[in-house]
């Protein structure tokens, strides 16, 4: 090996701490891209992999009753590729030991062969006989959460009648990722249940024998969906079908799509910022660790080594620790990837999970990593290279410094001559003092947009359920009920107040965008369940005309006062058009309201309920839980309480997680940051500081003036930083936003504060080691020899 | 006197402008021999230094010529001065400017690997007496023993001229005494034309010649019929 590698090695070795230090912020922005992308990437291969294996449909569709000979007439429509059919009813459970109502989609399952589409995997037992009616498999996701193991039992209302129930298996689906039950807002695994039966069985207990009550469609390759629903719909509409719709507007899919979109859009919005700030922060630092090599470049020259050798030598030295970067960060983001997948994986119970390889990945991040510190570099090294040897190898000449203020004003009176060293190298160098200041402050700023997700999710939660959303619980039933239900409801015990509404599914359209939607009628003075607008007040719903999500109105380019089309998808069918008179503010779902009355008109019937929204007295859930089980045209009960921790378990798992980690690097950045700007200057101005401890200066007072420099730039890097990371979470709450769920930006004084804090404690955790340095500093070397 | 090494005539060597301008070197005329040991005194400021800078091309004159045998360095982009001075001159600096993360052997070596022909790093090594400290650091070595690594690195590439800033500047005087032993030594082994700086008039007597430099330029020249034996010096 040539001196100039052992030199290499051995530089690298003895400046270990700040190598580490920028290969650390290297590896941050490596760590964050590797792991965001590669685990988003190994999901949506996991998702497609699934759907494949498992034959999930394109397209679906209810109906009332339909003879199973239909089915061949829809696998005649140009464009499909297979068509399977079951029957599918909603039923409330009753679950030994567990008080809340539950309730159970349940689904047919052919008693020859297995499904054509939608195929089960089985994780635990075997599919039931056919025929034997108390046998049942159910998702695993339910199991667990109750405990069952094939043999466990439970019992449920179906068709009116309670029936006892054996799990004999427990099983995934890919149509059942994502299981949300009727008037539930979030999946509850503890109280929504998929149960597969014998569809000899569930034909007997519904009425339905040769009928079906669902629909499968899996198109071809290049089949158009719009077209192929078309003509479902028209062969389904004798048989009381509502719309048919494609995966776009199938629940389980949409959210799955939604969070993995989430994971995506933070994979597509943090890490390049990290990426770029560490780019950035390499590029500073390396500036300066090149610029300090000035006397040992002087020295090669003399030596008679060339330009060209000079900078490769460094160059190889940046290499060395883009490299250490690369690998740190290939590393912890590969090994934080997979268990981010493997965790989502669990989450979204996922019968097995694809690892995509991405080897692009490692070099899109390596490589502007490397061009990040290479730029620094060479800079600084041009600057050096370019000084004839004699001048190289002198220590720079003292640089020319300026008063601050003009002589008249006797500075030195109200600052100390350590504090005016300290202002006086700031503005001696004001570029230099800029670009660190801003290196902090993209400090903060990623620091902050880390951390501000989960005050978007509070404030979400906030809106969502103490503002808009106030019922206790929402009752849904089978079918449509007349409002004497209201009526009947009232009467359960513990049931204070009852808000009855009605949902149409409807297509809405604008020009040439629609979208499909549920219209829910309310009464006119609803109190538990309010609309808010934008400016987080509740809405008065306008007697005709429509109320829509605003980001629906964003999709559909309406603002108030606009019309649009609705096709309604249900009783009549017509299509007809209506003023939208107010854009509200929600963050789930997209949809729109109407007055009750208003809806029962459009729809030409008599007033009907689809579900009551209630509050209820606290003290006697257990005897209203009673009650509402025993209701036979009961659906399902959600439960606002419950459906918000589960909203804190779903979807902030993934924000909070995603946020954890991308806090942990942006801190592990800050940190390099800000040591190797202190460890730098320590270096850059060793004599100087030498000097001092000769002059009789203690440590302590050296360590100051080092320090406080440190201690201002710091300091005035937070506002800037506050300011950026605003703009940059921004970006992220609109990158975020979706049909499914959006933010509203919301940063709390809080956040910055902790922000400010993580940068604050590693200028501290810093600062004690740099005091190590001081103490170590020796006199008479550092001022003797200029090595 | 034989055919001169170094010829300088009008060497000039300014810093600032206008009335800040100082002539580091002013009109400086000089012929230096092959094989001749010449010892530059003065004091600090007189341009001993700049002169010395300027012949060994580690910087730029503002005027006057100066050749090298025929070769003219005041032309040379920078590029030729680096070749210059990898086949012809070794630096002995003050302050020895040993990389600190090489051993004696490997500091040698940074330089043997550019050269033509050089000697071995140990062979350098063993010609200033350090052939049994090869592989200690500087960090490790004296003074004088750093010092000596420096001109066992100068020398290693068998240079034509040997150039010395202040080399026992740094030292005792009985390492000195060591120091200008092993550069005498150079000389008479190899013929190494070799210029030396410094502030300790005692050396002057172990040179051929003796420019005493003020102001930037020479102001007399002292020619020693004899030169003394390094180990007779004290100081």
């Amino acid at each position: 090996m040539s001196a100039l590698d052992i030199k290499l090695f051995r530089d690298v070795r003895r400046l270990w701490a700040q190598v580490l230090a920028i290969a650390l912020v290297i590896g941050g922005g490596v760590a964050t891209l590797v792991l965001a992308v590669g685990s988003h990437r190994s999901l949506e291969e996991t998702r497609i992999a699934y759907y494949e294996r498992y034959a999930f449909a394109d397209v679906f569709a209810v109906v009332k009753r339909a003879p199973k000979a239909l089915a061949s007439q829809i696998a005649q429509i140009p464009g499909v590729a297979a068509v399977d059919t079951r029957i599918a009813r909603l039923a409330l459970l009753d679950i030994p030991g567990f008080a809340e109502p539950a309730a159970g989609q349940f689904v047919s399952l052919p008693d020859v062969g297995e499904p054509l589409l939608n195929r089960l995997y089985v994780r635990a037992g075997r599919l039931p006989e056919p025929g034997r009616a108390e046998e049942v498999v159910v998702n695993e996701s339910f199991a667990q959460a109750h405990g069952f193991a094939p043999g466990g039992r439970f019992s449920a209302i179906l068709n009116g009648k309670k029936r006892e129930l054996v799990i004999v298996g427990t099983a995934l689906s890919p149509e059942f990722i994502y299981t949300v039950g009727p008037g539930d807002l979030m999946p509850d695994d503890r109280r929504y249940a998929i149960v597969w039966m014998s569809e000899k069985a569930l034909a007997s207990v519904y009425d339905l024998d040769g009928a079906f009550s669902s629909v499968f469609v899996k198109l071809q390759r290049d089949a158009s969906e719009r077209e192929v629903i078309s003509r479902l719909d028209a062969l389904l509409d004798g048989y009381g079908g509502q719309a048919a719709f494609g995966r776009k507007d199938q629940t389980s899919h949409a959210w799955l799509d939604h969070e993995l979109d989430m994971l995506n859009n933070m994979s597509r919005t943090l890490p390049p910022i990290f990426l770029l700030v560490s780019a950035f922060l390499v590029n500073l630092t390396l500036t300066r660790l090149v610029a300090l090599e000035r006397e040992q470049i002087g020295l090669m020259k003399a030596l008679g080594y060339r330009d060209g050798a000079v900078v490769l030598h460094y160059l190889k030295f940046v290499a060395l620790i883009v490299l250490i970067g690369i690998v740190i960060g290939s590393f912890v983001g590969t090994w934080l990837g997979l268990r981010v997948t493997g965790l989502f994986g669990d989450f979204f119970h996922f019968p097995f999970l694809v690892f995509a390889r991405a080897p692009d990945l490692y070099v899109i991040a390596g490589a502007l990593s490397a061009a990040a510190a290479f730029v620094g570099a060479i800079r600084a090294l041009l600057d050096v290279v370019r000084l004839p040897p004699a001048i190289a190898m002198q220590p720079p000449a003292p640089p020319s410094f300026h008063r601050l203020v003009p002589a008249s004003i006797a500075l030195e009176r109200f600052v100390s001559q350590p504090t005016l060293m300290m202002l006086r190298n700031i503005s001696r160098h004001p570029i230099r003092a800029t670009f660190t200041t801003l290196g902090m402050a993209l400090a903060t700023a990623i620091l902050v947009v880390s951390l501000f997700l989960r005050d978007t999710m509070e404030q979400l939660i906030d809106v969502t359920y103490f503002l808009a959303d106030r019922q206790h619980a929402t009752v849904s039933f089978n079918e449509k009920r007349n409002e004497n239900v209201v009526t009947q409801l009232a009467r359960l015990p513990g049931v204070l107040a009852t808000e009855p509404f009605r949902e149409v599914p409807v297509r809405i359209r604008h020009g040439t965008i629609e979208r499909r939607i549920m219209i829910s009628g309310r009464p006119p003075d609803t109190d538990l369940r309010r609309i808010i607008d934008v400016d987080l007040r509740p809405v008065v719903l306008p007697s005709t005309g429509l109320a829509i999500s605003g980001w629906l109105g964003k999709i559909l380019g309406v603002q108030a006062g606009d019309w649009v089309e609705v096709d309604l998808l249900e009783g009549a069918r017509r299509t007809v058009t209506l003023p939208v008179l107010a854009l509200v503010e929600d963050y789930f779902g997209i949809r729109g309201m109407m007055d009750l009355g208003a809806l029962t008109r459009l729809m030409r019937d008599t007033p009907v309920v689809s579900s009551v929204n209630l509050s209820l007295d606290d003290n006697k859930r257990e005897e209203f839980y009673a009650a509402v089980k025993a209701m036979p045209t009961v659906s399902g009960v959600a439960l606002q309480r419950t459906s918000l921790a589960n909203f804190r378990e779903a979807v902030a798992l993934i924000v909070t997680t995603m946020a954890s980690i991308y806090t942990g690097l942006a801190a592990v950045i800050a940190f390099g940051v800000v040591y190797n700007n202190a460890r730098i200057s320590l270096s850059e101005r060793a004599r100087e500081l030498a000097s001092l401890r000769v002059l009789g200066f203690t440590r302590g007072e050296v360590l100051r003036i080092l320090l406080l420099e440190l201690a201002i730039l710091t300091l005035v890097a937070q506002p800037p930083g506050w300011v950026m990371g605003y703009g940059l979470g921004w970006i992220m709450k609109t990158n975020l936003a979706g049909e499914i769920m959006r933010v509203r930006g919301v940063i709390e004084h809080p956040t910055y504060v902790a922000a400010s804090a993580i940068v604050v404690l590693a200028a501290i955790a810093s600062a004690f080691i740099i005091r190590e340095r001081i103490n170590q500093l020796d006199l008479v070397t550092v001022l003797k020899t200029r090595d | 006197m034989t055919q001169p090494i170094f010829t300088a005539k009008a060497l000039t060597k300014a810093y600032g402008l206008g009335e800040l301008q100082v002539n580091a070197l002013n009109h400086v005329d000089l012929e230096i021999a092959e094989r001749e040991v010449v010892v530059l005194l003065g004091p600090s400021g007189s341009g001993k230094t700049t002169l010395l800078n300027i012949m060994g091309g580690l910087d730029h004159p503002t005027s006057g010529r100066l050749f090298f045998r025929d070769l003219e360095l005041t032309r040379l982009n920078d590029r030729d001065l680096t070749n210059y001075r990898r086949r012809y001159i070794g630096f002995v600096f003050q302050f020895y400017n040993l990389v600190p993360s090489l051993t004696a052997y490997e500091n040698v070596a940074l330089v043997t690997e550019i050269s033509d022909r050089p000697m071995r790093p140990d062979e350098a090594l063993s010609l200033v007496g350090l052939e049994a400290r090869m592989h200690n650091f500087p960090a490790q070595l004296s003074g004088g023993e750093q010092q000596r690594v420096a001109i066992a690195r100068a020398i290693a590439k068998r240079p034509a001229v040997l150039l010395c800033d202040e080399p026992t500047g740094a030292l005792d005087s009985k390492t000195g005494i060591r120091v200008i032993e092993a550069l005498l030594g150079i000389n008479r082994q190899l013929g190494t034309t070799t210029v030396i700086i410094t502030h300790n008039a005692s050396i002057q007597e172990v040179a051929d010649r003796v420019l005493f430099f003020a102001d930037g330029r020479i102001s007399r020249i002292q020619q020693n019929e004899t030169r003394r034996e390094a180990a007779t010096l004290s100081w």
